[in-house]
């Protein structure tokens, strides 16, 4: 019964990698998720002080927001250059053919 | 009511022929089961990453969270915090396995290693009940939204929005699902851009006009004191009292008649502590319905006036408008840092409302509450965190369990979790990640402005909060008012074509194909999944309908609790843990269905719905994740160290 992938590629050499760095980065972003939550729990009027124009409320909002797509563009980078490194590229596909 | 406008027609018929022109041309083009389930595999990671964002941005996204930041300020934007964190587990943990491990749906993923029967049913039921949570308040939206762009019934509405995505998935799949979500996610940004921008250059104002050609608003205020009786009087000899409600302990509702006019107020005090009357909206509700200027019976009035006749209530507005630590009537021209700091710094008049029953009638009195913008741009309007303002322990788990269902959710939602088989590569699927989680948060950053811009502008509807995205635009112009809400109505057909092609792959694809063995052709296959799409469809369409008129957003919440309960620790442990067996990922599927569905039917939530007092409740927790989801962990591992296979405890054994 074929319920495998529907694309062929190559083995991916850097998979064990990448799937390393992808916890790291996923548990660095999962302990600032987290302060957020405690800190709206434990002490939110901690998230009402004044940061410039602004609080920590929204500063903290956004930058786990731009915090993510940081992280996101830096693994990115990572993994590509892992793929590269420890790939042979006549045999490994990225997608970017066509 | 809503006037129809024509532009808003024009556009809306316009975007419904191109959608059915994509449907028609991918339909050419589609063949066999990949093809119409995985678009044949070989989406650009770039476009796959805008789809991403228009099977994502649902109803839940563009109307809920503005309304809700409309109506309750920062704690709606926590919805969008959430929502954008939990593509962080798509990235870094699902997005890459998920490719290279599935094929058509995550089922195959999931059972990749096992070829279990177990996992092939459970995780196609956890699928079908998680889509059906989903679409049931899209389709409600869709009935919604149609109502006022195209001055439709709501079924009307319902069976046009069914109609026309059945037929974009029941001709080309997953292709033409690809490019409808494409094309919406696209516009959905480039518009709410727009909304942000021009929100900013006109800036804030104590006299907001919530219609362009229309009078500001304006709310009285009158003196009161206290007659001999003990009774509130107007100072001002022209208003006269004719009676007062009190709801609830210290929130008292006067009836003041002016001239042959009545209407209600509310009694309340002003920065000196003196009792003031503040004019109220309100809604009625006749227990003897009358007729309206056009001979039709109706039964709600709106301000004393027929429904029918009068305008929609909207409001909202700036009380103080402190600029640069300057009060200010008007600021034009702003800054995002300057809109938010102003807003800080300022107290905008949102309104709460309470029903009483007056005589034989029900009224609903929606009242000014003034509040301050620092209060509204912290965490504690809705969700209670804050123990100085009563919060126990259980409200703060309930905020805790819903933000972390938000996290789990979305890296366990079938319909997300299929868009990595329409690309061709892990490497590409990963890509098509990080496409998303930049599309997706910039909207997110966008829902904050657009959400606070509808509660200073006058422009939220009191009655229904969902429509403040589209009526803000609506204050710039009628044109842009008919694109964002054809864009409105896009985003339900995108979301509900990738809820159907899930459900669509589930029935014919896992149950089938798979569990049932039916050996299906590709053909027969494809033809299976067309048919299963055209019932899901048509299921979707009768929930649509019964649902009319019932706030069943938190349908939305449900998903991600029961997708997060369910479906996230069987992929999670199914990747990083050996030990992981069949039996611990089929239990632990059942088990996470089963608690998180009944934790929320035991709910305070729910059994205020059903009418009893959230006392009267089991389970103090609305939000069931804390829960269910380390339960549903739990449960995989037991099982799993239980069902072990005898080989592999006979080595650990030696």
């Amino acid at each position: 019964m074929d319920h495998g992938p529907v694309s062929d590629w190559s083995k991916d050499k850097a998979s064990k990698f990448k799937t390393r760095i992808g916890i790291w980065m996923f548990m660095l972003y999962t302990i600032i998720y987290l302060g957020f939550i405690l800190i709206c729990t434990l002490d939110p009027a901690l998230m009402a002080s004044d940061i410039g124009g602004s609080n920590l409320a929204i500063i903290y909002g956004f930058g786990l927001i731009i915090f993510a797509l940081m992280l996101a563009f830096v693994y990115n980078a990572i993994c590509t250059a892992a793929e590269e490194e420890l790939n042979d590229p006549e045999d490994f596909k990225t997608g970017e053919e066509e | 009511m809503y006037e129809t406008s024509l532009g808003a027609i024009g556009v809306f018929v316009g975007f419904v022929l191109f959608v059915l022109w994509i449907s028609y041309h991918f339909a050419r083009q589609t063949k066999g089961s990949k093809g119409y389930f995985a678009a044949g595999g070989n989406i650009h990671w770039s476009i796959n990453g805008i789809a991403f964002a228009g099977d994502y941005l649902s109803a839940a996204s563009f109307l809920g969270i503005c309304g809700m930041i409309a109506t309750v300020g920062y704690d709606g934007f926590l919805y969008s915090i959430g929502y954008l964190a939990g593509w962080i587990v798509a990235l870094f943990v699902i997005a890459e396995p998920m490719k290279r491990l599935g094929r058509f749906t995550f089922t195959d993923a999931l059972d990749s290693k096992f070829n279990s029967k177990g996992i092939q049913l459970t995780s196609a039921i956890s699928t079908l009940v998680v889509s059906i949570f989903y679409l049931i308040p899209q389709m409600v939206g869709a009935g919604t939204l149609v109502e006022p762009l195209l001055g439709l019934p709501h079924h009307v509405g319902v069976i046009l929005v069914g109609t026309i995505v059945i037929i974009i998935v029941a001709t080309a799949g997953m292709a033409s699902t690809t490019y409808v979500q494409f094309m919406k996610g696209g516009l959905l940004i480039i518009f709410s851009i727009s909304v942000v921008l021009i929100t900013l250059y006109n800036g804030l104002s104590t006299h907001p006009k919530p219609n362009r050609n229309e009078p500001p608003i304006t709310l009285k205020t009158l003196a009161a004191t206290v007659g001999q009786d003990g009774k509130p009087v107007p100072a001002d000899a022209a208003y006269t009292l004719i009676g007062t409600q009190e709801p609830s302990a210290g929130l008292v509702f006067a009836k003041l008649s002016n001239a042959d006019k009545q209407g209600w107020w509310h009694l309340t005090v002003d920065e000196n502590k003196n009792p003031i009357f503040t004019e109220a909206y309100w809604v009625t509700t006749l227990a003897v319905p009358v007729q309206d200027s056009k001979g039709a019976s109706v039964s709600i009035l709106y301000n004393g006036i027929p429904k029918t006749d009068s305008k929609p209530l909207q409001s909202g507005f700036i009380q103080k408008l402190i600029y640069r630590g300057e009060s200010v009537d008007e600021i034009r021209n702003l800054s995002i840092a300057e809109f938010l700091a102003t807003i800080k710094n300022s107290t905008i008049v949102r309104f709460l409302n309470k029903s009483f029953t007056d005589g034989s009638d029900k009224v609903m009195v929606y009242y000014q509450k003034p509040t301050s913008g620092k209060e509204l741009l912290t965490p504690g309007v809705k969700f209670k965190v804050d123990q100085a303002k009563g919060a126990k322990l259980m409200d703060k788990l309930n905020f805790a369990s819903l933000m972390m269902a938000l996290f789990f959710g979305t890296a366990a939602l079938p319909h997300i979790l299929i868009r990595y088989y329409t690309v061709p590569t892990p490497a590409a699927a990963r890509k098509s990640t990080i496409v998303a989680i930049a599309a997706i948060g910039l909207f997110y950053v966008l829902t904050l402005f657009m959400g606070l811009g509808a509660m200073v502008n006058g422009v939220v509807d009191l009655t229904d909060n969902n429509m403040s995205a589209p009526l803000l635009a609506k204050s710039f112009g009628i044109t842009l008012f008919a694109i964002i809400s054809a864009i409105a109505f896009a985003t339900v057909l995108g979301t509900v074509s990738g809820l159907i092609v899930a459900a669509s792959g589930a029935v014919a694809h896992d149950l089938m194909d798979r569990f049932f063995n039916m050996k299906l052709t590709d053909k027969g296959k494809v033809f299976s999944g067309k048919v299963a799409a055209i019932a899901v469809g048509c299921l979707a369409m009768f929930f649509g309908i019964i649902f009319k008129g019932m706030n069943v957003s938190y349908l939305v919440g449900w998903a991600f609790s029961v997708a997060a309960s369910a479906n996230l620790p069987a992929i999670v442990m199914m990747l990083f843990w050996k030990g992981t067996t069949k039996r611990g990922i089929a239990a632990s599927i059942v088990v996470g269905i089963i608690s998180s569905v009944g934790m929320i039917l035991l709910s305070p939530e729910m059994y205020e719905r059903y009418g009893m007092t959230r006392s009267a409740a089991p389970i103090g927790l609305d939000n069931p994740g804390i829960v269910s989801i380390p339960l549903s962990f739990i449960v995989l591992v037991i099982i799993s160290l239980i069902t072990k296979p005898e080989k592999a405890v006979a080595i650990e054994a030696r």
